[in-house]
């Protein structure tokens, strides 16, 4: 049984849709990326998973049950943290985990609480008014962590986070991972995505245009070569080569995936001497459907 | 060097002064019109000498002096008297709020914003943001002093002199620079903008006590308040101008020490060490109720005593009813035509006052019931209601503490009436006034739900501020305007029963409840099926 699974999910704000259909599955124990610009609908697709909005059509399951009619039922499995963490600022942030965690009703293992602030490198006796953005994430990221919860709902929760604060961020969710908790992990840091997640989706105004593994994904995409060749060698005019340039004394280009064995073969016939390749990033896979306007979808 | 201290002084100066060139006037223009009004108000109320002397007599007595300070002049209780002893103390009060609140805005808010540390990168002196806010506050209190003289004089009453008038505009105006040095001293000890303002009105309520309590004992405490050597100026009755320079002079002198403090200190910095807040929630805090009723607590203590201090005011002026009453034909109007006398008339006037103080005291109510607006505007909705808290217990833990409010703030301003009252008035019943202003819980509950609603709706919010207009409007000026009774039934403070004058009608207030019980279940269904916004 799938962990998340939506179908069909429309909403409108008045006029304007935000979301036109969206398709997710979220199986068992995996950390599931969920990436688009800004403005594509991550942040409203996550509050209709929360039961803070309701979908104009469609379904929405999460465990089975209905994100909205049996939203309080559910957020006793869920733990959130969004991207824009708004505190109290009269309340130190110590005050604030505690509320979020007795309000999702978990036990808290009180040494696993200390150590995560620990980790996190937060001061809990400071008032929240006088934390930057990053220090409010990283109170959301506690009261999420602090408690076990069997899925987390990630909304852009690094997005003020320097590096290293970052790097412990991800081992939170590799350690969410292992327990067998399952992780919806929105982003647009696509180095983040790669790293920590199993399967991936890509929203685009509103509508999924991508959803797989990440090797499915680099299938559908283009490979970086650099290559330097005995003859002089022009293979611009080739299908399924993009960007050749020169650069030293070869040539850099990306080729589609279906056309590289023939790419290849043309290659290998002015004298080969040296080639390197780059796997597709996500970024590529990425700027590749907001360029081509993502018309194979 | 004066430039490392003071470089660009004027430029800073100039560009608060842009910053606030709605609020001050604003500030200024409300002073002019409250000065003018209540100085008129006074010379038509109490035309003849013997009026004035009658009012003389009533106002010679602990609660009044504990609250305005001692009447100078009774013997020729002239307006000029009058108003200085009613007026000045009050104002000066009000004059120290928006020091305070400019002076914090201008030095620790913007510290804490980060602002000043983008003016403090540019070529300016170390000490010139706190010296051009102190400059401004000079001219804005100069100008002040000078247009309540200019002002007083224009109206031409006899009792109030030139010399007086100046001086008058004077005791404001100094008061103010006094409460601007003081919050400057304050915005360098504390680290936030709201740590400033607490300390700065801490100040300011402990000289006001001092006062208070030295004014009654009659002993020299109140030299130990700069509030207590205003008064000491005697406006309108001796007109002492030493006082005034006495507290330029130690404004001055604090003006400075918030210089010294400024120039010791890092940016961003504040000297009071900052506390460290707690790390762990209360078991208190972690309940919905609890944590609604935490974030709350400041404004749940202030209004209590507030309505009590607004309660007790009216209390003690239960005794003047005949004077304010019957020679004042508006008042006769707004209370109806079967106007009584003596004790009867007094029981009329507790039965508006009842109303008029719990439509005040539905403010906290629906601005508690409203908070929950607010949190949503803020965008901190989004990670309560994610957890298990249903949206059901959400918003009902708001209604239960804007109910717990209710009562606390009704029992606290009747208790502040029936209290002052019954010292002040032998024929008065303690229980007769607390009743008069408690009976209308129920209809302060109906606000509550009707504000609940728009809460649910998630819009209309003006809806309910409206209707409370309107029921003051409609118990206010009923009587002025005539209004077909229908027009006064759409109020529910009209149909609570009118102690002491009318019987006690239970089914009334029940009919009230029920309505409360309806509109908070329509509320808590709209909530839990709408969008929330943030």
């Amino acid at each position: 049984m799938a962990v998340l699974e939506t179908k069909g999910l429309t909403k409108t704000f008045g006029e304007v849709e935000a979301l036109k259909g969206v398709d997710l599955r979220v199986e068992k124990g995996e950390v599931f990326g969920f990436i688009g610009p800004n403005g594509a609908g991550k942040s409203t697709t996550i509050r209709v998973l929360l039961g803070i909005i309701r979908a104009n059509s469609g379904e929405a399951k999460i465990f089975g049950q209905d994100v909205w009619k049996d939203a309080v039922d559910l957020h006793k499995k869920i733990a959130y943290v969004p991207g824009d963490v708004n505190l109290w600022p009269n309340l130190t942030g110590g005050q604030v985990i505690d509320y979020f965690i007795s309000l999702r009703g978990a036990q808290v293992d009180q040494q696993r609480k200390l150590q995560l602030i620990e980790r996190f490198q937060l001061d809990p006796t400071k008032k929240c008014g006088t934390y930057s953005k990053g220090n409010r994430q990283k109170v959301a990221l506690v009261a999420a962590f602090a408690a076990e919860a069997d899925f987390y709902i990630l909304d852009e929760p690094t997005s003020g986070l320097d590096p290293l604060m970052e790097r412990v961020f991800q081992q939170c969710v590799i350690e969410a991972k292992e327990r067998g908790s399952s992780v919806l992990l929105s982003s647009h840091i696509l180095s983040e995505v790669e790293k920590l997640c199993d399967h991936v989706a890509i929203i685009r105004e509103g509508a999924i245009i991508e959803s797989g593994s990440l090797t499915e994904l680099r299938h559908l995409t283009r490979t970086h070569l650099y290559i330097e060749t005995e003859a002089s060698v022009d293979l611009s005019g080739e299908l399924g080569v993009f960007e050749w340039k020169q650069e030293g004394d070869g040539f850099s280009f990306q080729v589609d995936s279906d056309s590289l064995s023939s790419v290849m073969t043309k290659v290998s016939e002015h004298g080969l001497l040296k080639v390197e390749s780059a796997p597709p990033t996500l970024e590529d896979l990425f700027m590749r459907h907001y360029e081509t306007g993502g018309e194979n979808s | 060097m004066t430039n490392h201290w003071f470089g660009r002084v004027w430029p800073i100066a100039l560009w608060q002064m842009k910053q606030d060139r709605v609020r001050i006037p604003v500030w200024i223009i409300s002073f002019l019109i409250m000065t003018v009004t209540t100085a008129t108000l006074f010379e038509s109320l109490y035309p003849s000498a013997e009026d004035r002397m009658q009012l003389a007599h009533s106002v010679v007595n602990p609660a009044i002096t504990a609250l305005l300070g001692p009447a100078y002049g009774v013997d020729n209780y002239d307006v000029g008297a009058i108003l200085a002893h009613q007026m000045l103390l009050l104002t000066a009060v009000v004059v120290a709020v928006m020091s305070i609140l400019i002076v914090t805005r201008h030095t620790r808010e913007d510290e804490e914003d980060g602002r000043a540390e983008l003016i403090s990168s540019l070529p300016v002196g170390r000490l010139s943001n706190v010296t051009s806010t102190l400059l401004v506050q000079l001219i804005v209190y100069i100008t002040l002093s000078l247009f309540i003289g200019l002002v007083l004089v224009s109206i031409n009453i006899p009792s109030i002199t030139v010399e007086g008038s100046f001086l008058y505009g004077a005791a404001l105006g100094v008061t103010g620079f006094l409460f601007a040095a003081v919050t400057a001293v304050m915005a360098q000890l504390s680290e936030t903008a709201r740590g400033t303002m607490g300390l700065s009105f801490a100040v300011m309520l402990t000289f006001y006590l001092i006062r208070a309590i030295g004014d009654v004992s009659y002993d020299p405490l109140s030299w130990f308040s700069p509030l207590g050597w205003m008064l000491e100026s005697r406006v309108f009755v001796e007109n002492n101008w030493w006082m005034i320079l006495l507290m330029f002079a130690v404004a001055f002198l604090i003006a400075m020490i918030a210089m010294y403090l400024n120039a010791i200190r890092d940016v961003g910095a504040g000297l009071l060490p900052s506390k460290p807040g707690k790390p762990h929630a209360s078991k208190w805090l972690k309940s919905p109720l609890g944590f609604t009723i935490r974030m709350q607590r400041t404004s749940i203590i202030a209004w209590t005593i507030g309505m009590f201090v607004f309660g007790a005011t009216y209390g003690s002026v239960l005794v003047e009813t005949d004077t304010y009453v019957a020679e004042i034909e508006i008042m006769a109007q707004m209370l109806g035509e079967d106007l009584g006398t003596g004790f009867e008339l007094i029981e009329q006037f507790i039965v508006m006052l009842g109303a008029i103080i719990s439509i005040v005291a539905t403010i906290p109510m629906i601005l508690s019931m409203y908070r929950l607006s607010k949190e949503e505007k803020n965008n901190r909705i989004e990670q309560v209601v994610a957890t298990t808290l249903s949206r059901r217990k959400l918003i009902g833990s708001y209604l239960l503490t804007a109910l717990i409010i209710s009562v606390l703030i009704m029992a606290s301003a009747a208790f502040g009436m029936a209290l002052a009252g019954a010292l002040t008035l032998d024929e008065l019943a303690f229980s007769t006034a607390f009743n008069a202003i408690i009976v209308y819980l129920p209809a302060t509950w109906v606000m509550i739900g009707l504000a609940a609603l728009c809460v649910g709706l998630g819009k209309w919010k003006g809806l309910t501020w409206l209707y409370l207009g309107y029921a003051f409007i409609v118990i206010y000026l009923g009587g002025i305007l005539e209004f077909p009774s229908w027009m006064k039934s759409l109020s529910p403070y009209e149909l609570v029963p009118g102690l002491p004058v009318e019987e006690m009608n239970w089914s009334a207030l029940f009919g009230l409840i029920m309505m409360t019980i309806l509109l908070i279940v329509i509320s808590l269904q709209l909530y839990a099926n709408r969008d929330l916004k943030g």
